[in-house]
């Protein structure tokens, strides 16, 4: 047994509301760069729909993910390694930037510009990639809500098999917002696609992460992720994805897309797998088997042997404490209700999803029923085929039984919680039909509904011994060589050479004591200045206006110490 | 005017190739990178840079062939100058064309697709010119002098060959590249050149060739302060102390 911790997440998709808040505050503090327009390391889908890239799921197409040859091995979908090297002058399977979308912006000089006239002059797009105008046709979210849906929506791969019988007819039609980031895999395809091997899994925390200093850009991780959720930056050449926010998961806060979604359906926590078995558990010959072969690779961390062998493998014992009581374990292993995102992929994805209950519900509502009651919840999922196996093509392969069961569990919390809020006897039978006592459910119901803060997010954080190689928790002085990195501009071989900024200019650590402190925490940014989004709006911290030069004459403030 | 075309331009060429590598790899590894325009368009690239790069790859064992293996080696070998010429010529204009051609559709590539054309710098265009000029310089050496023999047979492992090598034994013989026709004076000289340029263009990516992967295991994992004050692709973390075993 080789015990090793992974930073995951679970998100609850009964109570997305499409939002894109996650979306947008990824974009304002990751991709908001030039060469990274088109990317959205956090995209909201809604589903069914193309997703994004469009029609990302299609693997005979992009070839991504693992597949399991006849020898039971599993092998790059996209090819082995000579080939990937062959075909490394121009990768045959990568999508183009139309694939995604052309990225533009608006001519707003002509607004402001415009002389006087009849007509209210018009800010036309142009693109960002060529500089020319620009017909918007497409974007990273063409299709929310449905929109345009009568004629993408049947290229939805995830709808193969199942033509005959969906009605993409509006009000036939079944939907919800599926959010994704990346999966951090426990068997990342990216990784092993990358010929220079700058892609590594943290050994610490599972995280995935490119080395910009050993990308050189040969984009197979673009190919090799079958989520595609690795991005080549147009302008450095190199990859870039999401970083599951590391510098504020090592001081304990949680991601920036957990963080700001208002539904507070995102979970975070520690779980502990052995490191031995992932291989043999994504080689399990038949696909519907994968969902369990990976419950089955993940640790209870109740267990004393499990922390004796954890222990021994160097995680620390606040980490272990931090796992026991991770909602992620909870919600993938106790209650069940947890599904991975195309297990089929065979990458064992660490961002798990509750499959949706609310448009059942919806649709039982419209028909007058009572759409809260358990056994016409029961008996509209069974009869329901149609959701049922577009979500089980999505969570577990083809496999409704999980969905089901699922489901079940869903409506029979909802169920038995209602009783109880209105007062009635609850009804112990409710929580027995799906196998669970009332406790657990009232536990479960708490958990998922009340949704707490520090229930949600369980995050142990990096180990202050380890100081001196955590990006926020620099042990050098704070503003060695901050002003440069703050105002150096392009190398001399262009925008994508020179060292690298910092991933975050502003320091976590200090958000963090403001956001916690009762206090008003003075000082801006390690350069002596404030950045405005995250002030808090409380009093006057140093470096929010440029300091008075002193000999200025007459100056009515000037009553410190006069300058030198 | 021979010393100065013939041992110091050569020796300050190489000097700066090898020391540019070495100063851009510690200060410049960010932008170490093919800086592929693949998102850009695809479907010209699809034919034109394999048909470059693979061109390319031939070009190249031709020259280790003809410029690093003495004559008396084939000769020994039992391979006569007649046999080795038809060999070399063979292997060496399929190569040279294909890469020709390639270069061509890249350079025509660049210049009419409109994103490509954004994206490309000042010292791109100074590279694609030279790396142009070699190439057909070199191509013209191997048709015109090699086929036609335009101004006279010319046996370049006799006199541009063992020059090459006797640069690197630090005792130059310049009188062998200067009895060589001007056209592989010319081609020398533009590849020294090139040479020169070489560390601070993207041709660069041509020593990241990831030979390793073939060898490597298919994940990597590496810990968080594998390599102190490297970071992971952010800001680098000065050490304020030793790490205590």
């Amino acid at each position: 047994m080789k015990v090793m911790a992974q930073m995951a997440m679970v998100m609850n998709l009964d109570k997305c509301i499409g939002c894109h808040t996650c979306s947008v505050t990824c974009k304002q503090a990751w991709t908001n760069r030039s060469g990274m327009e088109y990317v959205w390391f956090n995209n909201v889908e809604t589903r069914p729909g193309l997703g994004y890239p469009r029609g990302y799921e299609d693997q005979e197409k992009w070839q991504g993910g693992w597949v399991r040859g006849k020898d039971g091995r599993l092998q790059l979908r996209a090819g082995g390694r000579l080939k990937k090297l062959l075909t490394i002058f121009s990768n045959p399977k990568m999508p183009s930037m139309q694939d995604y979308y052309e990225p533009w912006t608006y001519d707003y000089e002509t607004l402001l510009n415009a002389p006087a006239q009849d007509q209210v002059p018009v800010a036309q797009p142009y693109s960002l990639i060529s500089g020319k105008k620009h017909q918007i046709t497409w974007s990273a979210n063409w299709d929310d809500d449905l929109g345009g849906s009568q004629e993408h929506a049947a290229h939805d791969v995830m709808l193969k098999g199942l033509e005959d019988k969906v009605k993409l007819e509006f009000e036939q039609t079944f939907m919800f917002y599926l959010p994704r980031i990346c999966e951090h895999c426990l068997n990342p395809s990216c990784a092993a696609a990358c010929p220079s091997g700058a892609i590594y899994k943290r050994s610490e925390d599972g995280i995935v992460l490119v080395d910009q200093d050993r990308c050189r850009g040969w984009r197979m991780c673009v190919t090799g992720c079958p989520y595609k959720k690795v991005y080549f930056n147009h302008k450095t050449g190199k990859a870039e994805k999401c970083t599951f926010c590391y510098p504020r998961i090592e001081v304990g806060i949680p991601t920036v897309c957990a963080e700001t979604c208002v539904g507070r359906l995102r979970y975070i926590g520690l779980i502990l797998y052995d490191a031995d078995k992932v291989l043999e558990a994504a080689s399990v010959a038949n696909e519907h088997d994968l969902y369990d072969a990976q419950r089955e690779v993940f640790l209870d961390p109740h267990d004393p042997q499990v922390q004796r062998e954890a222990e021994a493998a160097g995680i620390p014992v606040d980490w272990i404490e931090a796992a026991q009581r991770s909602p992620i374990y909870t919600l993938i292993n106790k209650y069940k209700v947890a599904l991975p995102l195309h297990p089929e992929y065979r990458t064992m994805p660490m961002v798990w999803y509750i499959p949706p209950l609310s448009p059942v519900v919806d649709v039982v509502a419209e028909t007058g029923a009572d759409a809260e009651d358990a056994d016409t919840l029961f008996a509209a999922i069974e009869k329901m085929r149609i959701p049922m196996e577009y979500l089980a093509n999505l969570f577990t392969a083809g496999d409704t039984a999980p969905i089901e069961r699922v489901l079940r569990t869903m409506a029979a919390m909802r169920s038995y919680m209602r009783d109880l809020n209105l007062g009635n006897d609850p009804q112990p039978e409710i929580p027995a039909s799906v196998g669970m006592t009332e406790e657990e459910m009232y536990a479960m119901y708490r958990l998922l509904a009340l949704a707490k803060y520090d229930e949600r997010y369980v995050i142990p954080s990096a180990h202050g011994e380890e100081a001196h190689a955590l990006e926020e928790l620099a042990t050098d002085c704070p503003v060695s060589g901050f002003d440069e990195e703050l105002t150096r501009g392009s190398g001399p071989f262009g925008e994508g050479s020179g060292g690298y900024s910092t991933v975050a200019v502003e320091n976590f650590q200090m958000l963090q004591n403001r956001q916690t402190s009762d206090q008003l925490v003075g000082g801006g940014s390690k350069a002596g200045r404030v950045n405005l989004l995250n002030w808090d709006g409380k009093g006057m911290p140093p470096g929010l206006f440029p300091e008075r030069n002193g000999d200025t004459a007459g100056s009515g403030a000037a009553d410190g110490p006069e300058q030198p | 005017m021979s010393t100065l075309l013939w041992i110091m331009f050569p020796y300050v060429c190489l000097a700066v190739f090898i020391g540019g590598h070495v100063w851009r790899y510690q200060y410049d590894k960010f932008g170490w990178t093919t800086r592929s325009s693949q998102l850009y368009e695809r479907k010209l690239l699809r034919i034109a840079s394999p048909l470059f790069h693979f061109g390319m790859l031939g070009v190249f064992v031709g020259h280790v062939i003809g410029l690093v293996i003495p004559q008396s080696f084939t000769d020994w070998l039992g391979i006569s100058p007649a046999a080795y010429h038809i060999i070399a010529m063979a292997g060496g204009i399929p190569a040279g064309v294909a890469a020709l051609i390639g270069l061509a559709l890249l350079i025509y590539r660049r210049r009419t697709v409109g994103p490509v054309f954004r994206a490309t710098t000042v010292n791109d265009k100074v590279m694609y010119l030279m790396l142009a000029l070699v190439m057909v310089l070199g191509i013209w050496n191997t048709i015109a002098g090699g086929i036609f023999e335009i101004g006279g047979e010319y046996n370049y492992r006799e006199g541009v060959s063992p020059y090459w090598r006797s640069i690197f034994y630090f005792q130059p013989d310049v009188s062998l590249i200067e009895n060589a026709p001007l056209g592989f004076q010319l081609h020398a000289l533009t590849a020294f050149l090139l040479f020169a340029m070489w560390p601070f263009t993207r041709l660069v990516h041509v020593f990241s060739a990831p030979i390793g992967y073939l060898t490597r295991p298919y994940i990597v994992y590496r810990s968080r302060d594998v390599r102190p004050g490297a970071g992971t692709g952010s800001r680098a973390p000065k050490r304020g102390w030793e790490k205590v075993q």
